[in-house]
């Protein structure tokens, strides 16, 4: 079966010089990472249709590019919690947070929420 | 998503907690993940392109799972217990995959690629080769290959991708959600989806793993007070074990928050037993295949509480398995496949992202994504799902649909049984006839006749058995599913 994937031109910030343009990848599976704080995310649904995915109000990076780090200057919102999956209805993203960080994401500049998860009994 | 990916994240977030235990050896996460990395490279470097597993469960299994999910190699585990003829095909099926066995000696394996299973702990079981762990495993990619346990013939390879088993992780379980103190006793077999699916489930809610090697009542009952057991997954075939250890003295497992049952039919006479002996202990059923990564429906504890209690509608749905989690459709239909109304039994179907459908050789998911189960059951008005039986195993006397479970029941209610299988014979005046095979509790009796009246008494006539016999012991799988082609090839041969 062939996944849908979806092309995304993002502003990139490598060795500090930002305003390099690449293409990256959004796939199911695809990693990405805040280029400023410590969120790193997984893609566990492609979006349907374009979209700008931010930290902290920065724009995610693939998680192999360099990361400046530095953190993020006035964060505001929760920030990312590790375990908790991000969704998107509009563009259809969904994305699980791997590491946590103060950044807090947002698709197109609204803010993405928590997916809620109804707890079950443990069953295996 | 891959499963790798559950393991980097337990580790990075829960690091020295501990993640699995056996006999006396403990791994926390953080070892459990150099570990598996570790031997990912290992396997690399040997140029394999799969991970058989042939052997116990210990805290190798852990370790050989998530080193072939970092390297991106599908992870293949065995019936250690099959004979030579049956396993050597299996093997040989997968040439090209590194055989983690308890011996050398696997029939039908290449020896360089044999690595005996405690030499996963061992440090240096690794290579000094530039070998790179791929950066991205494709959630398409086959991650499991499972050899269905084969009640009705030849085992098929059952093929799970990363994407169903880790939907079915994220969409279930809260990541670290466990407390630090929590703990699994696992005795379900390595090479059963149970074992596999609450490996990665317990692994992303940060609970410890107790493994035991082998499934003794008094054994287990002693490591669930030992090792402070929190929780505890069973077949069938285990809890009547225990239960009749115990002949009727509490269990005395007050840490025990919750005990699940799966795997195979859970005859009703020991559910409401086991209930009685483990005061405080919350029940769950879980119902699911293979082909749908486990757990696809849950009968909760409530449930079971309200059962036990006496509510009359819950004593009913105790013989139910629940409700389907959220994010899986079910749909009950008709031979032409019409979809039935409430209440009205027929042919199981699943949809869901954790549901493949996959074999070695074709899907037989169809077009809307609908996984066929091939077991009968239907749906209550509030949505509890009954599972009757496999569709093969149902009797057709006279044009009637007769599930052979119900009997079953009936019959292992009274004193004298402990087990019974029902299978239909062929009958030329009624299509099939009702045969029964009993299983006597020791030092007890009972006649045929008197046998027969009983069912009556709890049947309707058309479901009565026409013929019953008596044998000392039944076929069954390792996970308690009887083996019903045996048992009628008896009766026939």
């Amino acid at each position: 079966m062939v996944q849908s994937r979806y092309v995304a031109k993002a502003l990139h910030c490598q060795g500090g010089t930002v305003g390099e343009e690449l293409e990256m990848d959004i796939k199911a599976g695809s990693r990405l990472a805040c280029p400023e704080c410590s969120v790193e995310l997984v893609v566990v649904r492609p979006p349907s249709s374009a979209v700008v995915l931010t930290c902290g109000g920065v724009e995610v990076v693939d998680a192999s590019a360099d990361r400046p780090g530095g953190g993020h200057s006035g964060a505001s919102g929760d920030g990312t919690l590790v375990g908790k999956r991000y969704a998107d209805e509009d563009s259809g993203i969904e994305v699980l947070c791997a590491k946590p960080g103060p950044g807090t994401l947002a698709a197109d500049g609204r803010e993405v929420p928590i997916k809620g998860a109804k707890p079950l009994p443990s069953s295996d | 998503m891959n499963l790798s990916l559950l393991l980097e994240m337990s580790a990075s977030t829960l690091e020295d907690r501990p993640a699995v235990t056996s006999g006396t050896r403990s791994l926390s996460y953080a070892q459990l993940d150099a570990a598996a990395r570790r031997c990912a490279a290992k396997f690399l470097s040997m140029g394999a392109t799969g991970v058989v597993y042939c052997g116990t469960n210990d805290a190798s299994f852990p370790i050989a799972v998530f080193g072939a999910a970092y390297a991106g190699l599908p992870f293949i585990p065995l019936n250690y217990r099959l004979g030579e003829e049956q396993l050597q095909p299996l093997v040989e099926a997968n040439r090209g995959a590194v055989v983690i066995a308890e011996t050398a000696k696997i029939p039908g394996a290449d020896p360089e690629m044999v690595v005996l299973r405690s030499t996963l702990l061992d440090a240096s079981f690794s290579t000094s080769a530039d070998i790179e762990l791929p950066p991205f495993v494709d959630p398409e990619d086959v991650a499991i290959v499972l050899y269905t346990s084969g009640t009705s013939g030849t085992p098929k390879a059952a093929l799970l991708r990363h994407r169903h088993l880790t939907a079915y992780v994220i969409g279930t379980v809260e990541f670290a959600g466990a407390e630090p103190d929590q703990a699994a006793l696992v005795t379900v077999p390595p090479y059963h989806i149970a074992g596999l699916a609450n490996l990665l489930s317990n692994m992303y809610s940060g609970r410890r793993i107790v493994y035991l090697e082998s499934f003794d009542a008094q054994l287990w009952l002693d490591t669930l007070r030992n090792e402070r057991i929190t929780q505890a997954m069973v077949v069938p075939t285990m809890l009547a074990r225990v239960v009749q250890h115990l002949d009727g003295s509490p269990a005395d497992a007050p840490m025990l928050a919750t005990l699940s049952y799966g795997g195979a039919r859970m005859p009703l006479p020991v559910l409401e037993q086991a209930l009685e002996l483990f005061v405080g202990t919350g029940f769950v059923n879980a119902y699911g295949l293979t082909e749908t990564s486990s757990t696809i429906a849950l009968l909760g504890p409530e449930d079971h509480d309200a059962a036990f209690a006496g509510d009359p509608v819950a004593k009913v749905r105790l013989g139910s398995v629940g409700k389907v989690l959220p994010g899986i459709e079910v749909e009950v239909r008709d031979e032409d496949g019409n979809v039935l109304p409430v209440g009205e039994p027929g042919l199981v179907f699943l949809r869901g992202e954790q549901v493949s459908g996959e074999y070695e050789g074709g899907s037989v998911v169809d077009a809307e994504g609908w996984f066929p189960t091939k077991d009968r059951g239907w749906i209550d008005e509030d949505e509890y799902l009954f599972i009757e039986g496999r569709a093969d195993d149902t009797i057709i006397r006279g044009g009637e649909n007769i599930a052979p479970a119900e009997i079953e029941d009936v019959l292992r209610r009274h004193e004298a049984v402990v087990d019974a299988a029902v299978v239909g014979i062929p009958d030329d005046e009624w299509g099939q006839q009702i045969a029964a095979v009993v299983v006597l509790a020791p030092g007890k009796s009972v006649g045929v006749d008197e046998l027969h009246d009983y069912c009556q008494q709890h049947l309707r006539s058309s479901k009565t058995p026409y013929r019953i016999e008596f044998r000392d012991e039944l076929p069954h799988t390792p996970t308690g599913k009887l083996l019903r082609r045996e048992v009628l090839a008896d009766l026939l041969g």
